[in-house]
């Protein structure tokens, strides 16, 4: 029965929240530069919109153009599955599964840039190019991260590394995931999130041509591994788990808020960088998570 | 207290990456003033006894490491009016990866040092020998004269964590000593970087070697 309770208010969770995010986001943006900014709930108007029209497709395109998001939401939806929630803990959790959350992650992400492929157009091959070329050194990073979380816990498990502090490297670690959820999630300097100038975009490129109900679960996808990331870095550098429940809840929640205001203001004072400026960017960020990785081990000895 | 210090020591260490990746001076300088202000209050933590010297130590620390030096280089690299954008011999990402390198290998090589035991669990001494590295990097790699200047305090930060092990030991005039010292030398740094302009019209110390009656 608690299991059950439990999974329903996980998925309820997943499902509602996230696409909260970038409306928090903007708000900061806007209330920083002085605006009123667009309504705090638009992405759920924009989602509710979409679910009721229909889909275009090219006449090159095959039904993966349809198929992809599918998948790519899937495994996202599935990857959080394996983020516990402060105490309450993960819904799957098993020895090694941080590695199939990585895995997850890079399937999303295959699966958005097939959907662009699909569409035959070569500018939206242009942005694909970019998103898979940031990722090698994003994923090496998250990667190198959640190693060092390993080190520091003594574990392999999702659950059981997210749990306690970081210890040593904390600070670190901070600055590198922090680094990564901007990367990974098309945030300012590395993207900006509001154009839809060809020379500058990422993301929004590759979900040009998508239109009604899969552009509607892209949408909800990219709010849920913003999400994803936030309570990511939230439960990697506070000790969330091993607070009673209602500390842990509300820990969680306040950093999650804290981490969205983090990014607005981010946002709100950073251009955008230059394309070849970014792999150092990325580099610094891989750097300083494997110098956590070094602190745990290190410092983990006294 | 210990996992406190290793914290902040990880920090100046993740400092030492910021300083060898930024292309931009005023965010070098500022690197290098951050990591002097978490080293200026390091003794207050590390040390047991609270005495009123260690405080007058950390405060002079932090006010000259901070605020003193910053604004002094700050003030060099306005009135020489420099491009702010260094042109590096060693490019970003091959000082970067090069620091990284030398921060992993100081990392195993002091696992092997003879230390004492108290000191063993922590990261001041593979932390003082990245410092010293990234230091080292950016007076080689870089040719401005006022990144070799952040290059030289980063070593100078490097070889004040190693002071640290021996804090109990070392009388704090010592530590007073080097520190106006520091303060003297960025200041003749400053007026010798305004000589510099003025004489060649640049900052490049490539220059400098060509030098004739």
């Amino acid at each position: 029965m608690q299991t059950i309770v439990h999974s329903i208010l996980h998925i309820g969770f997943w499902l509602l929240v996230p696409p909260l995010l970038p409306g928090v986001i903007n708000k900061v943006k806007a209330w920083v530069a002085g605006r009123r900014g667009p309504p705090l709930f638009l992405l759920y108007y924009d989602l509710a919109r979409l679910l009721r029209k229909h889909v275009v497709m090219s006449e090159t395109a095959s039904p993966g153009f349809i198929l992809a998001p599918v998948i790519g939401w899937t495994a996202l939806g599935l990857a959080t599955a394996f983020i516990p929630f402060g105490s309450a803990g993960a819904l799957i959790c098993f020895k090694g599964d941080f590695i199939l959350f990585i895995y997850l992650l890079a399937l999303s992400r295959f699966c958005t840039v097939w959907a662009a492929m699909e569409t035959g157009s070569a500018f939206e091959g242009m942005g694909s190019a970019r998103e898979v070329g940031f990722a090698v050194l994003a994923e090496a990073a998250l990667i190198t991260a959640l190693l060092s979380l390993c080190v520091q816990s003594g574990s392999l498990s999702m659950e059981a590394i997210l749990s306690p502090s970081a210890g040593t490297g904390t600070l670190l670690l901070a600055a590198g995931l922090f680094t990564i959820l901007l990367s990974e999630n098309c945030r300012v300097p590395f993207d900006d999130p509001n154009t839809h100038l060809e020379l500058t975009m990422i993301h929004e490129v590759m979900v040009l041509d998508h239109s009604g109900p899969p552009l509607a679960i892209i949408l909800h996808g990219a709010s849920v591994k913003l999400m994803l990331f936030s309570v990511l870095l939230v439960q990697a550098v506070l000790p969330v788990g091993t607070q009673s429940p209602a500390v842990s809840t509300s820990l969680l929640l306040g950093g999650t808020a804290v981490v969205t205001l983090a990014i607005g203001i981010t946002e709100s004072l950073m251009a955008r960088f230059a394309f070849n400026r970014v792999p150092l960017l990325l580099t610094t960020a891989f750097l300083l998570c494997l110098f956590a990785l070094l602190a745990a081990w290190r410092g983990g000895v006294a | 207290m210990n996992s406190m210090l290793n914290n902040l020591i990880a920090l100046a260490i993740g400092l030492n990456l910021i300083a060898l990746g930024t292309s931009r001076i005023p965010s070098l300088i500022r690197a290098m003033s951050v990591q002097g202000v978490i080293l200026g209050i390091m003794p207050v933590i590390m040390d047991h006894h609270l005495d009123w010297r260690v405080i007058a130590i950390a405060i002079a620390t932090v006010g000259v490491k901070g605020v003193a030096i910053p604004h002094m280089l700050n003030r060099a690299m306005r009135s020489a009016n420099i491009d702010r954008d260094m042109e590096p011999l060693i490019g970003y990402v091959p000082s970067l990866l090069l620091g990284a390198a030398g921060t992993i290998a100081v990392m195993v090589l002091s696992r092997y040092l003879p230390l004492l035991p108290h000191h063993s669990g922590s990261l001041l001494v593979p932390g003082a020998l990245a410092s010293v590295l990234t230091g080292f990097i950016l007076l080689i790699g870089r040719t401005k004269a006022i990144s070799q200047v952040c290059g030289y305090l980063i070593l100078e930060n490097g070889i004040y964590l190693f002071g640290l092990l021996l804090l109990e030991s070392t009388p704090l005039m010592v530590e007073a000593g080097i520190l106006l010292d520091l303060t003297v030398a960025v200041f003749v740094i400053g007026i010798i970087v305004d000589r510099i302009q003025r004489e060649f019209d640049s900052l490049d110390t490539r220059k400098l070697t060509a030098l004739r009656e």
